[in-house]
């Protein structure tokens, strides 16, 4: 077994370069994959990399380096438009699973369930890679080729996840459907994101739904449908079954697939009325299934 | 790259660090890197250098508990102890920054890690006053331990890493061995050439397969119906099932890519639900058992057909229930090792003597050549009552001549491990006009598995209980198991009881909205009361406590209807709806029908040391404890001054299996007889008054009584008998039961437990969520001997009861690790509110009744009543998981 910590990027671009690595940082993933399987042959170890471990926000662009972890976001100062991400961060598994697990190890383990990706979908991020040969960045959309699949090729890393200032604005929420409170991977999940105008009209809305389909997909009819409106009117009334057609969500042990559809289509209701302002209509607590702005 | 757990465990002995999953599912395994609290299993040791690691051995100090560690010991926050380093840890990170923490950040700290003992609520209030808790001495008064909420007289060890469980203790140079399985339901299959895999892997040392049994190939817990292969013959039955064992260095074992075993499969046709295994010309899992069918039991009294048809009312409610896996946390593990012409194993167990009975047949050695000593339990629930991983070890330890351990993986312990019966029922149920039932017919089909284990059981326990604790004249109830190609079905906390009474409960409810009735009085109206007959002919002249667990509930009942009801009427347009169900429970402790009788020794040694022989394996529950409360009052000393030899087959008497809700009772009446027995011998001895007051001191008892000086008897001068003791009681008890006719009547256990929980809950319409707000439990344990531990029974057979109800369903091959297979978590607990019912047995020692098993039995069909009632959702097909609740939802507008 070959086992290297690189002490810079560049050592670990060169070694990519030369072999098959089996990329390592939080091991959330890596060892539940290991669990019945022997260990990879190579193993590239990335987590000392302090160089990603960083946020950096400059005019263009918010950074997120490829060893921050979840636990790192929720103590970040970001914009509003990442409080999407930052409840997501708060319900990836239990404390201890945040404390290692990075965001790009989600991106790249390439979950239908990755609680990552609807939320950063909302905000336009885009996926650095980095190897010997340079840079590139693809949108995440086009990173997450499928279940399990991404866009990533040998000798690549991904360094950064990019969001675009002009991307963070306005406010997001995140709603996690599951069938239990902690630790649990989802059924669905939803993030939504809207910014106004001074005049109250919707100038932006990203809306992503997870878990149900293949990889998370942002929902381009129901944004265009909403910009335009006015805050104050119902959002959520706007938000209609064709929207979601898109979706292919499947039935497994989770959950039906129809109730997969049904469900979402409620989640994007809530979060609409969450970023409103309107809170539920019952009185009391909300379900403990939904955590919305916990 | 290691793990850090393993570092610690193997490389360093810290095994207070516990895995449970080795996938970051169950959270045993945290320990604090750089004071933030991580999976060990989850992390490189690489990536530790530098940094500062914290475990639960570091907690205590100079054998000092810290506050944390106090506080869980106080509040009985440990079970079977072995999710508690992890929780500790936890705990320890939150309350560094946030001393006096609310609820939801103690929930939110500790979410990550799973309890399948306790229900946590008292992990919760351990966690909440932990900060400045000051312990408080509990010495105890001589003779007056009974009733006494004390803390576990064994917690300390659990609480500071120390207390040994299977993998904790594995001796230097042991062997690893690693078990070959079927990938699929059913297959035959051929063994290649073994030495040649052997000669291509350093390390591994031997294989075996079932040509290297020198004994029996079979084992099975009930023994005419032993049916299952250590390793198959030929072709498997279901997947998970062993073939063959490779036995080597544990790091060859550990980096083995089992994919290169020489084995050739060809998959054959399985049948998976009993509807494929009873239809027609379906292939027979056992040929010698015709139709799959393994057993059929029933209990019939009175004429059902008649008085059925004559009924005024009459309701039908067919439900459904799915695998559930028993999900302790700690997996099956333990080493054997060959001591001249013995074999001493050791390892987790519910049934250490079944366990050496079993061993010795498979091994083809008389029953004095085996030895189980039985490490500390993670929790068993009844899968631990089987054997699993024991013969492996003991074959390799046998013939390599070298310890060999075991620890499953958590699939493997999944996918091969008994389970609760999945569960078909119909149930009719006639009543008259004023609510009182006239008859009721059952019929539960049972999926048995590929192997008998305890399926007969599940077929014979069911119709005795499916009544519910209620008076029937005229009854049926039929039970099928079926065998497929599935996992064997086995012992589960209840053995069948828990899936029939969701359909009686149901069928209940039903019948009291349709004549307005309110659904507590209904169940009252009926309720079985002393001196009438039970659903088997038995008629019990004191003893039944259903009537006053319901009287204790009334209350709370009223109330929770107000506020439901207050609740949906004010928000009428809101889609969260509250909902109040019902559930009861009446459960028959020990074997039915059949004899199972616990013996206990208890002796004083000539240095004065009074010692409890105590075989009752305690796997979280507290039989240490409670034990030894029943003995300390029998002979009237502190149970504080007992040494207890727990239950290594060569030092301890047969106190049966810990099963059945049976301990208390059964090793609990030995233990008082054998106090009693101790105590005249002593008394005896000093010609001392019945009165008299046992003082125990080095070297001598000083007893005093009421009258004239105290006599003191030095124990120095006395001869001891072979066992060591000066003075020496073996007592056993054995409960007068009756067997059953084939119509089922008789009277299959001496005493009965009963109870009954209710659920209030909110029903998310739009979602089909549901959150627990609040359960109020009342169970009638004859005598509580130690109220603690009674809750801490109910709090976590109702955490089982939840999962049962709204996310539990073990699918093999797609749920066999803990994160497709849910359980309930920190936050997915209720209020609690828990009235013990007192309610003394004749038979009980000072009254007590079991109270293991009841405790589940009510909850899933309170919370499905619960949801009924909020919504008018039928849901019969359990769990009701958001997307069956919504359906059901959406059918009951549909169709209201």
């Amino acid at each position: 077994m070959t086992y290297a910590q690189p002490k810079s990027l560049n050592e670990a671009m060169e070694l990519l370069g030369k072999g098959s690595w089996a990329v390592l940082a939080g091991g959330t993933d890596f060892y539940p994959a290991a669990l019945e399987r022997p260990m990879p042959e190579s193993i590239l170890d990335i987590y000392a990399l302090e160089e990603l471990r960083q946020i950096h926000c400059d005019e263009q662009a918010i950074r997120i380096g490829a060893n921050v972890t979840w636990s790192d976001i929720i103590a970040a100062d970001l914009p509003p438009a990442f409080e999407a991400l930052t409840l997501a961060a708060r319900e990836v598994g239990s404390v201890q699973i945040q404390n290692r697990a990075t965001l790009v190890g989600n991106l790249c383990n390439a979950s239908p369930a990755a609680d990552g990706v609807p939320g950063l979908l909302i905000l336009n991020a885009e996926i650095e890679l980095s190897s010997l040969r340079g840079k590139r960045c693809v949108p995440l959309q086009e990173f997450i080729l499928g279940n399990r699949k991404t866009a990533l090729e040998p000798g690549e890393l991904v360094t950064s996840i990019i969001v675009p200032t002009s991307a963070a604005s306005g406010k997001s929420t995140f709603l996690k459907l599951g069938a239990r409170k902690y630790l649990i991977i989802s059924i669905a999940m939803v993030a939504a994101r809207l910014a106004y105008d001074t005049d109250d009209r919707v100038t932006e809305a990203a809306i992503s739904v997870g878990s149900c389909s293949l990889v998370a997909q942002r929902l381009p009819t129901l944004e265009q449908a909403l910009i335009g409106q006015t805050k104050g009117v119902d959002l959520a009334d706007w938000v209609m079954h064709k929207h979601l057609a898109q979706l292919a969500p499947i039935g497994d042990v989770r959950s039906s697939a129809v109730y997969r559809r049904n469900c979402s289509l409620e989640l994007i209701k809530r979060s609409l009325m969450a970023l409103a302002g309107k809170g539920h209509s019952g009185g009391i607590d909300e379900p403990s299934l939904v955590s919305a702005n916990r | 790259m290691a793990r850090l757990s393993d570092v610690l465990r193997k490389q360093l002995g810290l095994t207070g660090t516990k895995v449970g999953c080795n996938t970051g599912d169950c959270g045993a395994c945290t320990v604090l890197v750089n004071d933030k609290p991580v999976c060990a299993c989850l992390t490189p040791i690489a990536q530790i250098e530098g940094g500062r690691v914290q475990t639960v051995e570091g907690l205590h100090s100079d054998g000092v508990l810290n506050a944390l560690q106090q506080s869980f010991l106080h509040y009985g926050a440990a079970q079977c102890g072995v999710c508690t380093p992890g929780m500790l840890m936890a705990a320890t990170a939150l309350l560094a920054g946030e001393p006096h923490p609310t609820t939801s950040q103690i929930e939110d700290a500790l979410g990550g890690v799973l309890c399948r003992c306790t229900g946590y609520r008292k992990i919760v209030q351990a966690v909440m006053h932990a900060t400045n808790f000051v312990p408080v001495t509990e010495d105890g008064i001589a003779g007056s331990n009974v009733g006494v909420a004390m803390r576990q007289l064994d917690g300390e060890p659990k609480l500071t890493g120390e207390l040994e469980f299977g993998d904790d203790a594995v001796p230097t140079g042991a062997l690893a061995l690693r078990v070959v399985r079927s990938p699929f339901n059913r297959a035959s299959f051929q063994i290649g050439d073994i030495q040649a895999f052997i000669d291509s892997h350093s390390g591994i040392e031997h294989v075996f397969t079932e040509k290297d049994i020198p004994g029996n190939n079979c084992f099975g817990v009930i023994p005419p119906f032993a049916d299952q292969p250590v390793f198959a013959v030929e072709s498997v039955r279901h997947l998970g099932e062993a073939v063959a064992a490779i036995v080597g260095e544990p790091d060859a074992i550990a980096s083995l890519d089992i994919t290169a075993f020489p084995i050739q499969w060809r998959e054959l046709i399985a049948v998976t639900t009993p509807v494929d295994a009873l239809a027609t010309g379906a292939d027979c899992v056992h040929p010698s058992r015709q139709r799959n069918t393994l057993t059929q039991g029933l209990v019939e009294r009175g004429d059902v057909a008649t008085a059925m048809s004559a009924s005024e009312h009459k309701v039908s409610v067919c439900s459904s229930t799915p695998f559930i896996e028993h999900a302790y946390i700690e997996p099956e593990a333990g080493y054997a090792i060959r001591v001249g012409e013995r074999i001493e194993l050791r390892g987790c167990t519910q049934a250490t003597q079944m366990d050496r009975e079993s061993l010795a047949d498979i091994m083809a050695l008389g029953l004095d050549q085996v030895r189980v000593i039985p490490s500390a339990c993670g929790g068993g629930f009844g899968s631990k009552i089987d054997v699993s991983y024991q013969p492996y070890i003991a074959l390799a330890a046998w013939a390599s001549h070298k310890p060999v351990s075991i620890c499953y993986t958590r699939p493997e312990s999944m996918r091969s491990t008994t389970k609760r019966h999945p569960s078909e029922i119909a149930v009719t149920v006639g009543c008259d006009g004023d609510g009182i039932i006239t008859a009721f017919d059952f019929e539960g089909t049972f999926n048995t598995g590929a192997y008998a284990s305890w399926g007969p059981t599940v077929a014979n326990r069911v119709p005795v209980h499916a009544s519910g604790p209620y008076f029937i004249p005229h009854y049926r109830a039929r039970s099928l198991a079926v065998h497929t190609n599935t996992p064997p079905a086995g012992a589960f906390r209840g053995f069948g009881v828990p899936q029939s009474a969701i359909a009686q409960e149901a069928a209940f409810d039903e019948l009291a909205d349709r004549l307005g009735i309110d659904r507590l009085e209904f169940r009252l109206r009926n309720a079985l009361r002393n001196h009438q007959a039970t659903v088997t002919g038995q008629v019990f002249d004191s003893g039944v406590g259903i009537v006053e667990c319901l009287e204790a509930l009334q209350e709370r009942w009223r109330q929770a209807l107000n506020d439901a009801s207050h609740h949906n009427a004010k928000n009428d347009s809101s889609y969260l709806r509250k909902g109040v169900g019902l559930g009861t429970c009446w459960y028959g402790c020990g074997n039915t029908s059949l004899p199972n009788p616990s013996t206990i020794r208890f002796g004083i040694s000539a240095d004065g040391k009074v010692v409890l022989h105590q075989g009752a394996m305690d796997i979280g529950q507290g039989a240490n404890t409670v034990i030894t409360q029943i003995a300390a009052d029998a002979l009237g000393v502190r149970a504080t001054d007992i040494v207890r030899i727990d239950g290594d087959t060569d030092l301890t008497p047969d106190c049966g299996k810990t099963s059945a809700s049976r301990q208390t009772f059964i090793t609990g009446a030995a233990a008082k007889q054998a106090g009693e027995v101790l105590r005249q011998a002593v008394l005896k001895h000093a010609n001392a008054g019945p009165d008299a007051e046992l003082i125990l001191g080095e070297g001598f008892i000083e007893l005093r009584g009421e009258i004239g000086p105290p006599v003191t008897i030095d124990t120095t001068s006395m001869p001891s008998n072979a066992y060591g003791y000066v003075f020496m009681a073996e007592e056993t008890f054995d409960p007068i039961t009756k067997p059953l006719d084939d119509k089922g009547q008789g009277m299959p256990y001496a005493l009965y437990g009963y109870g009954a929980q209710i659920m209030e809950l909110t029903v998310d319409t739009r979602l089909g969520t549901v959150k627990l707000d609040y359960i109020t439990t009342a169970h009638d344990v004859g005598r509580a001997i130690n109220p603690m531990l009674v809750e801490g029974q109910i709090e976590g057979g109702v955490a089982q009861g939840i999962g049962m109800a709204l996310m539990e369903d073990y699918q093999p091959g797609r749920t066999d690790n803990l994160h497709d297979y849910l359980i309930p978590t920190i936050g997915d607990m209720p209020k609690f509110e828990n009235i013990i019912v007192e309610v003394e047995d004749p038979v009980g020692p000072y009254g007590a009744k079991g109270l293991g098993e009841h405790v589940l039995i009510p909850t899933a069909p309170a919370i499905i009543n619960a949801i009924r009632h909020a919504t008018g959702a039928i849901v019969r097909e359990l769990p009701a998981t958001p997307d069956k609740v919504l359906a059901a939802i959406n059918a009951a507008k549909a169709h209201p």
